[in-house]
This record gives structure tokens, sequence and C-alpha cells, in this order.
């Protein structure tokens, strides 16, 4: 009996000791992770975006902000409510405060052309998303927009071309003219129609990003263009105002409209299935939030390289939504991606 | 004397005649029912923002916060219908929310004393921040469907005529009822013609230009509303367009002169046509945007011009308070 309960204790006290060397013992190591995590952990993030409180923003924010939670940064937003004044003013307060990677979401194309040099020049490595300025930081994440225009154009070509039996007349329903995803998408545009003479752009209008106007304008080119083939829209936010003409005419059946977005489920999928958009090009939040953290976390952990020393660039694989290839994960919700995203 | 009865109206409304006359000859379509039907339609949100604008302007008031109130309201209420709330309470919020920006409005101006332009520029922020901050985090609302007649308001037809169309008629028409014949009506004349004379005479100025405001607001709530149905969604960043200004210049280029006290329905009526008339034709000459603009403010440039040299201000009719 002696001997057994010597047994038992010499077993109970071996437990405790394993049980107590494991919970001090470090987590497994692969020979990365631990440095992964170690020199994340206390990083900071510095976020510009053109404004919050619309879809992509809030989307790259949620994929953002789970990363940061998870491996122990921060990510901090300073929102300039579209204003470029603001954002210039709050990139150069965030320069002030030294974060490790500064995220720009550019206005135009101009107003950081000094600041991404001068952040570098700080030690600070600058992504920009999805729009970018004429000086490049270490990294851009986004849309090609040349490829976006391109893709779209062929997409009506389809519709309305030589080999659709369609009569090519197709109108160009654009946003504010000088925005540079614009400029770059027309001249996409023109470089395929100019491979296509079979397509006839009957109006180009623009409607300044604005639902309204769009309304108004397709609904003038409808009434003076009854055998319309398509309609090339650009932002999904402002498309919807040309759907709603196309459907208050009756012409959906008629209409092929092409969108494009960020593939939002309200603006870009229920449009789709409503039969609103034919085709939609989605550059996919879900798969930006995910570029961009990766770009975010390459260079946090780039610790001994020099801003702007090895620049890379991660364009948005687009994604064509029609009714044929619609599922329940063509698009995404906000709530989705502050779960999960990211 | 043929040149006393030019007054801007009747320029305005002659050149909208001209214009339309000339559309009507040059450009194929234009004349054509449907076109002309849909190019009220087009100016129809114009319109009744105009009407709204026009109340103040008439008091020798302006209001710069309508463009907040008018998406804000119309976005959160469409926020409250998808999370479920029946569409007659959601209704009831936007309203008790435009009747307060109203009453804030009007408090601002009637007894703390603050110039009308600044109460409401203040305001428009306002509200547009507590929209954005609370009532209307993302800026793109959509309607997500529903077979309710409610949505029918934007889109339906009755008789061939666009709703938007007969809901800028209905809110023009009460208007004009409410400043012909009702007392309110007639005290905003007489309060934008010389409101102290309007306090002497014994008016209550105070009380009826913070009814006026209201009056303005849910008027912005009835465009918000149009807007959303029209296009099965509202985006509040039209709060930050220069939209306020087409909306002041549909009602200024009418006739109705800043200095309060003059004017009418009619001449709102009468500018949103022209602007109309010009956005229609020239989107059928498929001229761009910045051409259109460009035309768009010479006109309004020369509209102004012929005014002031037929009409020139003189000590007499300069009042305190002209902007």
């Amino acid at each position: 009996m002696k001997a057994m309960r010597l047994i038992a204790a010499l077993a109970a006290s071996a437990a405790l000791a394993l049980g107590a060397s494991g919970a001090s013992s470090e987590p497994y190591n692969d020979g990365q992770s631990a440095s992964y995590y170690e020199v994340l952990k206390g990083k900071r993030v510095a976020f510009v975006p053109l404004s919050m409180g619309f879809d992509l923003t809030e989307g790259w924010n949620a994929g953002l902000q789970n990363q940061a939670e998870a491996l122990g940064y921060t990510v901090d937003i300073r929102d300039p409510n579209w204003n470029v004044e603001a954002a210039v003013q709050a990139v150069n307060g965030f320069i002030a405060d030294k974060p490790d990677v500064l995220i720009l979401h550019p206005l135009d194309q101009q107003a950081y052309n000094r600041l991404v040099p001068k952040a570098q020049s700080e030690g600070i490595k600058v992504i920009q998303i999805n729009l970018k300025s004429i000086t490049n930081g270490d990294a851009y994440v986004g849309a090609d927009w040349y490829e976006m225009g391109y893709k779209q154009a062929e997409e009506i070509v389809r519709a309305c071309g030589k080999d659709s039996g369609n009569n090519g007349k197709i109108a160009i329903v654009t946003g504010q003219a000088s925005t540079p995803t614009i400029v770059i998408g027309n001249m996409a545009f023109d470089d395929v129609f100019a491979q296509h003479p079979e397509i006839e752009v009957v109006a180009k209008q623009s409607a300044d990003f604005d639902p309204a106007k769009a309304k108004s304008v397709t609904s003038t080119i409808l009434k003076q263009n009854p055998d319309l083939c398509g309609i090339l829209g650009v932002w999904d936010g402002q498309d919807q105002g040309t759907a709603a003409a196309v459907r208050e005419a009756g012409m959906q059946d008629q209409v092929y409209v092409v969108s494009s977005g960020g593939g939002n489920k309200a603006a870009a999928c229920d449009n789709v299935e409503s039969g609103d958009f034919d085709a939609y090009y989605s550059y996919d939040v879900p798969g930006q939030a995910r570029d961009l953290n990766a770009a975010v976390k390459i260079l946090l952990q780039q610790t001994d390289m020099e801003p702007g020393a090895a620049p890379f660039a991660l364009y948005t694989p687009l994604k064509l939504i029609t009714k044929d290839n619609l599922s329940p994960t063509s698009c995404w919700t906000l709530e989705e991606l502050q779960v999960s995203g990211g | 004397m043929v040149v006393d009865k030019l007054n801007q109206e009747r320029i305005v409304l002659l050149t909208a005649i001209v214009l339309f006359v000339f559309f009507s000859i040059t450009l194929n379509g234009f004349i054509d029912p449907g076109n002309l039907l849909s190019l009220v339609q087009n100016v129809s949100i114009l319109g009744i923002l105009g009407v709204g604008m026009a109340l103040a302007i008439i008091g020798r008031g302006i209001d710069l916060s309508i463009l907040s109130t008018m998406p804000v309201s119309a976005a959160w209420m469409l926020n409250l219908i998808n999370d479920g709330m029946p569409i007659w309470l959601a209704l009831a919020c936007a309203l008790a929310f435009v009747v307060l920006v109203g009453i804030v409005n009007g408090v601002l101006i009637a007894y703390v004393e603050v110039p009308a332009i600044f109460a409401t520029l203040a305001m428009g922020i306002v509200v547009y921040g507590i929209g954005k901050a609370w009532l209307v985090p993302i800026d793109s609302v959509y309607i997500r469907g529903g077979e309710s007649w409610f949505y029918a308001i934007g889109t339906g037809r009755i008789l061939g005529v666009p709703t938007p169309v007969i809901v800028f008629a209905g809110v023009a028409l009460l208007a004009w009822l409410f400043l012909r014949y009702l007392k309110p009506g007639r005290f905003i004349y007489g309060i934008g013609d010389n409101p102290l004379a309007a306090r002497i005479t014994g008016m209550p100025v105070r009380p009826m230009i913070v009814l006026q405001y209201i009056l303005i607001s849910i008027i912005a709530l009835v465009a918000g509303i149009v807007t959303a149905t029209a296009l099965s969604g509202i985006n509040t960043r039209v709060a930050l367009s220069t939209m306020v200004y087409d909306v002041i210049l549909v009602v200024v280029l009418g006739g109705i002169g800043l200095s309060g006290g003059k004017g009418g329905i009619r001449n709102v009526i009468v500018g949103t046509l022209l602007i109309g008339i010009l956005l229609n034709g020239m989107t059928i000459m498929n001229l761009s945007y910045t051409v259109q603009n460009i035309l768009k403010s010479v006109i309004l440039l020369a509209a102004i011009v012929v005014d002031t040299l037929l009409n020139p201000r003189d000590e007499q009719t300069a009042q305190h308070g002209d902007i």
C-alpha cells in the first residue's frame, strides 16, 4: 500500500510539475512566428481616408482594425470628410507623430505629391490604397483603373458590339471629369472603342458622381436614343441613378448597364439581382482589406529597410458579377467584414 | 411703358420661351411630350427645394441648411425602415427630426437674432454632422425593396404624369395658398418687406419666423423622400455638394429678390423651368459638363444684369440686410 501511495504521490507531483511547466512554456515557434508577433506588437499605423462613412473606407478599416487588434498594433484614423485641405493637414499631423506606416487614400493625384516623400524622409513607410498620387510610396494596394476601364468597355462591346447582333449604340455616363480614375478610365474606353468602330458613343455626359444628376442625364439620353443598346457607368453610387432612369423608361431588357465599384451587397449584388445592373466589375473590398493588411504587415516587419527601398504594388484582381454568376459570396456587407474581415 | 413691366420674372420667362422655341426647332425630339415631361421631372426636386428656399427669402431670410436636412432626414428614415420599423413610424421620426431642425433654425434667427445666413450655415453643418455621427453612419442608404405605395412616390405615374412632378405641383400649390390666403403667409411678406414695421403693427414676428423655418424643413423632407424613392436610395454626401446654390439660383433667377418681401411661387416655377429647359437642351446637344456649367452661369448673370439695368437699385428700394 505504501508503495502504491508513493507512486500516486509521485505521479501527482509529476503531473503538477508538467502542468506548471506547460503554463509557463513558450508557445510553439516555427522559426518565424515568434518574431512575427514580437515585431508587430506595439507598432503604430495611421490612416487618412478620403472620408469615413462610406462603404469602401469602412470596409478597409474593419479589416485593418481586426488584424491590429489580433496582433497588438494600432491603426489610427483622421477623417478629412472629403476635404483635401483637411486631408493634407491630417497627413502632416500624422507625419509629426511618426507612425511606422502611413496609409493614404488620396482624393486627387497632386495633393499628396510632396507629403509622400516627406513622410518617407521621416522614416515613415507609405501605402496608398485604391487611388494614388503621382509619387509612389512604398506600396500601392488597389485597382488598376486602366484595367477597370478596359474591362468595362470590353463588357459593353460584348453586349452591343459586332458579334452581339445589336446596333452598337452606347452612352457613357461618367463622373467628375478631373478625377484620376475617370481620366484613366476614359483612356481605356477610347482604346477599346478604337478597336471596335461599330461602337457608336451617342452621348457622353458627366453626372458628377451624383445619382440624381445621373438619372436626369440618362432619362434625357434615353428619350433621344430610344434604340440605345448599352450604358457605361463608372461607379455604383452614381450608376444607381442611371439604372433608375432605365427602369423608369421600361428599357431594362434593351439597355445593358455596366457598372463598377467595391462590391458592397446593397450597391452591387442587390442591383445585379434586380436587373438594374447587367454587369458589375468589383474591386472586392474584402480582398483589398486582406491585401492592405498584407502590405501593412510586410512593411512593419521590414524594420531594417529604409522607406522607399523596395516599393511594391498589389493590384486588385477584378471580379465580374452578373446575374449568371451571382452567388451569396459575390458581395460583402460591412457587418460581415467587421466580424471577420481582413 | 413696356420696359417698366419687364421685371426679372418676365425676363426669365421670356428667356425660357425663347430657349424653348429655339430648342424645339433645332433639337430633334426636344418637343416630344415624353421629353417635356422628363424635363420637368428632372428639375422637380430642385423645384420643391426652391419653394422652400422661396419661403425663406420672401421673409428676408435664407436657409442654407436645407441641403443637409433633406438627405439626412430621408436617409435616417430609410435606415429606420431597413432596420424593421414600420414606414409610418419612421416617417414620424423623420418629421420630428426636421421639425426640430426648423425650430432650432427659427429660434436662432428670431430670438437669438443670428443672421439667417450664418444660423442656417452652421445648422447645416450640425445636421450633417449629427447625421454622420449617429443617424446615418454609412453615407449611401439603399431602399431594400418592399411593395409599399411609399416607394412609388418617386417612380410612379398618375395619368401619365411622373409623381415627382405631381409632388412638385402639390408643394407649389400649398405654398402658394399659404402665402396668398393664410394670415401667416401674408405676415411673411410683411416681415420680409420691413421687419421693424411688421413688429410695430403687431405682427407676431418671432413666432412667424420659427414657423417659416419649420415649414422649410418639412419641405426639405418631402424633397428627400422624393429623391430617395426616385433613386431607390439616397446619399448624404449631397450635403457637401454645391446644390444649395442651384436652389438659390432657381429662386433668384425667377425674380424673388434677396432683400425679401417680393415675389411668389410663380417665380420659382419660372426659374425652375428655365433651368430645366437649359439642362435638357444642353444634354441633348451632348455638351460637356463644364460647358453646361459655364452656359448656366452666363445665363444667370445675364438675367441679373438685365434686371439691374431695368430695375436699378436706389436708396428707396435698397434695404438694410441686402446681400
